[in-house]
């Protein structure tokens, strides 16, 4: 979403010869658990490939390679006074003995379950069919080929880029390159089928420098992508790395106060992504989220626009269908500050009264919910240099640890890295600090966003800063910053 | 009639025997290979969900596979394959083998091994009808639901594995395990004025469901009651340094962030912990004896043998404040050229092993923990864990209370909002000054997460009392 716009085009109507041979294990599946008694049945099976080659210091340490198929299914048993019994099951054996078991015990689970007045497949007259799925190019045939010898050359050379930078780096917890391939399709009784596939590789690689008193620094930089092409260059990537871990050297804690605080893109990222827990259609009718009974009213400062779009050429997070079949569509969900919807499946939505908006995610297992596709936070216009140096006094953070959030009350606390800054600049790093809010107040006081969004992952977000956090660290909260 | 079987068991669909193993093992190693083993490994897990006063799901997974593992030098080749047929694990040990560019290596002819029996395999929960387990789940379900009016949604979930492996290696080793698990939970929310807060409660272990008459479906839903019930009265948590106490048994979650990651040998082995080259030194406070205890029985992070064929026993980390070892696979143990500890594990057969924990426990000492709470000015008791991390390079770590306390003049007083605790592993274990003699063992609940590997593990300790550490909240 960097402002390229995307025109979806329509699929290739060549498949991948695999996809025939998994549509007849599904179907041959759907059959027998309907025999069985089962009046929906919904087969899911997915094959993959993959390659990771990690070294070490030059030296190779692991290479790892193989190929995996799954099978997984959902059976609904439809009660006389409305609603189903549901249950699901998966299996790595795809022998027909395997493939038995897996029915009679999906079966039987089903029958243990008891009525579930909501439960049901989805609306017929949703399905999408699969000439209307869009092509999002989310495969690139050239990620199978990738060898273990180059896998092991592209780890050794951004090593070996982020060894050279500087001398004061000196050990390395390793470089990764890996590759994977899958295709999976769906298959209900209810008459949908779809499938689809795609490719990632990702590098990643981690040096370590000594620091004061027997500690050490390390930070690492990776870079991912559906296309082989679409990785970053093994010399931009080792030389991030250097210069993050470099620029950690020294880092100490600052005193409790109470500050701007700026998150920088994986930070932000993380932060977006705890938002994005908290409107899931589970969570709400759940109430287990602050988000509960807050459509249309402001949950964030008016900067901010947030979206959950499948339908991004080579996302991440890419999906022409979601996992019930429904159609992929692009779903605002904050509209400058707005909440303008939850994300649904079917199920949470009969739960909710509401209409599913595509989010439906099934998981190998067969099992359903309602999830994130690539999740933004839109981009600002300022550079991330700009916020910065328009910042007088705050704390820019890098990094983050632990779990300290609870969706519930939406309570953030979190540990954080990364550095002080004095007068619109990095003053000194800084560890061992942690940063708490609430995440509700924590939105509404987003006061400047940038626009340096990438979309390396799935749930991402551009640097943006939070007007005031508390920042504990060292003493009481009366003892003020001093340098 | 057992209905889950081993497909590589004896009498199993694809039953392997000494023989194909070895022939396996000479294929993994004919480039060259210093060591090779085969892991096979068959999981079955099981899961129940209920909520809405009814058993709204349940679902079963079944795995089988074999993973090869071949080591050249510091290197490994690893390979995995779902297929047990004969042809397809060849193609495995060649893969494997590729690590290696060189000629024949040898290997020794397999003997079975001893085992210790911390847990037996026919107390799984996993060949137990359904309708018990639904029972025990709307147990707890029903009495959370009438215990309080507040109480507006309750959730409780059973989830079981019963995972058998044979491990096959090539300095002669054969050996057969069955590990059954099971974790049981409730959680609940409370509202009041729409304020909503959280509780839950859980346990489990290697073990069957007479775990159920000791600690009863009932006894969780209370627990988890009454966590939500006293969080609505929560206020928050204040900010900045002050002094921590850890009440006894989940708090080891303290052990095994600032302690236990930085242990495992292979980041020692590396030089990227912050405890590298420290053995003998001074790293905690002389209170302080740490050990990694695989063998209590039916303990959720206990096992009979690791992931590689080697039985753990009971490794002491640090001894009164002194560094004293690592936790090692076989891998580290030739590198520092001591014995094994038996610590390493890996998620699955589509998985390479490393070191892990297993049950770490930090030992109890003499104070009694009325007089450690009396001791405190101002001060936070820590009672419930959400989780914890650990940045094994500087040793910063981190953990999450759910349930803690403000303690004022020495005495607990208002609860407090979630918070999160931050500092540094040995700088936070030499501020110890206080140990209670109430050491516990936490219920079955860990789980613990490294290079994108879960396994099951446990942590025990006293009532700790430390110095100061950084606290995490919002008020002043």
């Amino acid at each position: 979403m960097t402002g390229k716009a995307y025109t979806p085009s329509f699929r290739p109507t060549q498949r991948p010869k695999e996809v025939s041979e998994l549509f007849e294990l599904a179907d041959a599946l759907v059959r027998l658990v309907r025999k069985l008694g089962a009046d929906v049945a919904e087969a899911v099976l997915s094959e993959g490939r993959h390659l990771s080659a990690k070294v070490r210091l030059g030296e190779p340490e692991l290479v790892e390679e193989a190929s995996s198929r799954s099978i997984g299914v959902r059976a609904m048993i439809r009660d006389g006074g409305g609603g189903f019994r549901v249950a699901v099951s998966v299996s790595s054996d795809l022998t027909e003995a395997g493939i038995s078991r897996l029915a009679e015990d999906v079966v039987e689970l089903a029958r243990l379950a008891e009525v579930d007045p909501f439960a049901g497949p989805p609306d017929q007259a949703l399905f999408s069919s699969e000439e209307y799925h869009p092509e999002l190019d989310l495969f690139d045939p050239s990620i199978d080929s990738i060898d273990a010898r180059e896998a092991i050359g592209s780890a050794k050379a951004v090593e070996k880029v982020a060894l050279g930078v500087d001398p004061r780096i000196n050990n390395s917890e390793g470089a990764e390159f890996s590759r994977a391939s899958g295709i999976t399709v769906l298959v209900t009784s209810e008459g949908f089928r779809g499938w689809n596939c795609g490719t990632h590789a990702s590098l990643w690689v981690a040096p370590v420098a000594d620091d004061q008193g027997g500690k050490k620094q390390s930070a690492s930089a990776w870079t991912s992508s559906r296309h082989r092409l679409g990785l970053r260059s093994t010399e931009e990537v080792g030389k991030e790395a250097a210069q993050r871990t470099l620029a950690k050297l020294g880092a100490r804690k600052v005193n409790t106060t109470e500050c701007p605080v700026i998150f920088e893109r994986e930070a932000g990222g993380s932060l977006i992504g705890a938002f994005a827990g908290c409107v899931l259609g589970g969570a709400i009718w759940r109430k287990s989220s602050y988000l509960v009974d807050r459509l249309n009213t402001v949950v964030a400062s008016p900067l901010v626009t947030i979206i959950d779009d499948p339908l991004i050429l080579r996302g991440l997070g890419s999906r022409a269908f979601d996992g019930e079949g429904l159609l992929s569509r692009r779903n605002f969900i904050v509209e400058e500050g707005r909440l303008r919807t939850y994300l649904l499946d079917s199920y949470s939505a009969r739960k909710l009264g509401m209409r599913s908006t595509g989010s439906a995610s099934r998981s190998s297992s067969g099992g359903v919910s309602a999830s994130t596709s690539n999740f933004i936070l839109l981009p600002g216009s300022m550079t991330p240099e700009e916020l910065i140096a328009q910042t007088e006094r705050g704390f820019l953070v890098t990094e983050m640890m632990g779990f300290g959030f609870n969706p519930v009350t939406g309570d953030f606390s979190r540990g954080a890295s990364g550095f002080w800054i004095e007068k619109g600049r990095k003053a000194f790093p800084v560890s061992e600090v942690t940063i708490s809010g609430n995440l509700d107040q924590m939105l509404q006081s987003i006061d400047a966003i940038a626009n340096d969004l990438d979309l390396q992952s799935s749930i991402a977000a551009p640097t943006f800063r939070i007007a005031s956090m508390m920042v504990a660290g060292s003493g009481d909260f009366s003892r003020d910053i001093g340098e | 009639m057992k209905r889950y079987i081993a497909p590589f068991a004896d009498g199993g669909a694809f039953a392997v025997d000494r023989e194909i193993a070895e022939r396996l093992l000479a294929i993994a190693l004919s480039k060259g290979g210093d060591y090779a083993d085969l892991f096979f490994e068959y999981e079955v897990t099981g899961s129940y969900f209920y909520e809405d006063g009814i058993l709204k799901s349940a679902g079963r997974g079944v795995s089988a596979g074999l993973g090869v593992r071949v080591r050249k030098g510091d290197a490994t080749g690893y390979a995995y394959t779902e297929d047990l047929r004969f042809e397809a694990m060849r193609r495995a040990a060649e893969v494997a083998r590729s690590i290696a560019d060189g000629g024949q290596s040898l290997t020794v002819p397999l003997a079975p091994c001893e085992l210790p029996s911390r847990y037996q395999a026919d107390h799984s929960t996993i060949e137990i009808d359904g309708e018990r387990k639904r029972d025990l789940l709307r147990r707890a379900a029903e009495k959370a639901r009438l215990l309080d009016p507040r109480i507006v949604r309750v959730e409780a979930s059973f989830s079981e594995s019963y995972r058998a492996i044979r491990i096959a290696t090539s300095d002669g080793r054969w050996l057969w395990d069955e590990q059954p698990l099971f974790r049981f939970g409730v959680r609940v929310i409370a509202e009041k004025n729409n304020v909503r807060r959280s509780g839950s409660s859980g346990g489990g272990g290697r073990m069957g469901l007479e775990y159920f008459n000791e600690k009863t479906p009932e006894w969780h839903a209370e627990e988890a009651v009454r966590q939500a019930l006293v969080m609505l009265d929560a206020r928050e948590a204040p900010a900045g340094e002050m002094e921590v106490v850890l009440g006894p048994g989940d708090s080891g979650i303290l052990l095994h962030e600032a302690v236990g990651h930085g242990l495992e040998a292979d980041f020692n082995r590396k030089k990227t912990s912050n405890y590298s080259g420290r053995i003998g030194e001074q790293v905690a406070s002389p209170l302080c004896t740490v050990v990694d205890d695989a063998t209590i029985p039916q303990a959720r992070g206990s096992i009979d043998v690791d992931d590689e064929g080697m039985v753990p026993g009971r490794v002491v980390l640090i001894e009164r404040g002194v560094l004293r070892g690592y936790m090692h696979d076989r891998h580290s143990s030739e590198f520092f050229k001591l014995p094994p500890t038996g610590n390493g594990r890996r998620e699955s057969f589509r998985s390479h092993p490393m070191p892990r924990m297993t049950n770490t426990l930090l030992l109890p000492g003499e104070d009694s923990p009325e007089d450690i709470i009396r001791s405190v000015k101002r001060g936070i008791y820590a009672r419930k864990f959400g989780g914890g991390q650990v940045d094994i390079s500087n040793g910063d770590f981190v953990f999450s209370l759910t349930e803690s306390y403000l303690i004022e003049d020495g005495k607990l007083t208002a609860p407090l909002r979630d918070v999160n605790l931050i500092g540094n592993g040995p700088d936070i274990m030499c501020k110890v000054t206080m140990l209670g003699n109430d050491f516990a063992l936490s219920d079955g609940v860990w789980t613990c997460g490294k290079e994108g590997q879960s396994v099951p593990v446990g942590v025990g300790c006293p009532t700790v009392k430390i110095r100061a550490m950084t606290v995490g909240g919002t008020g002043r």
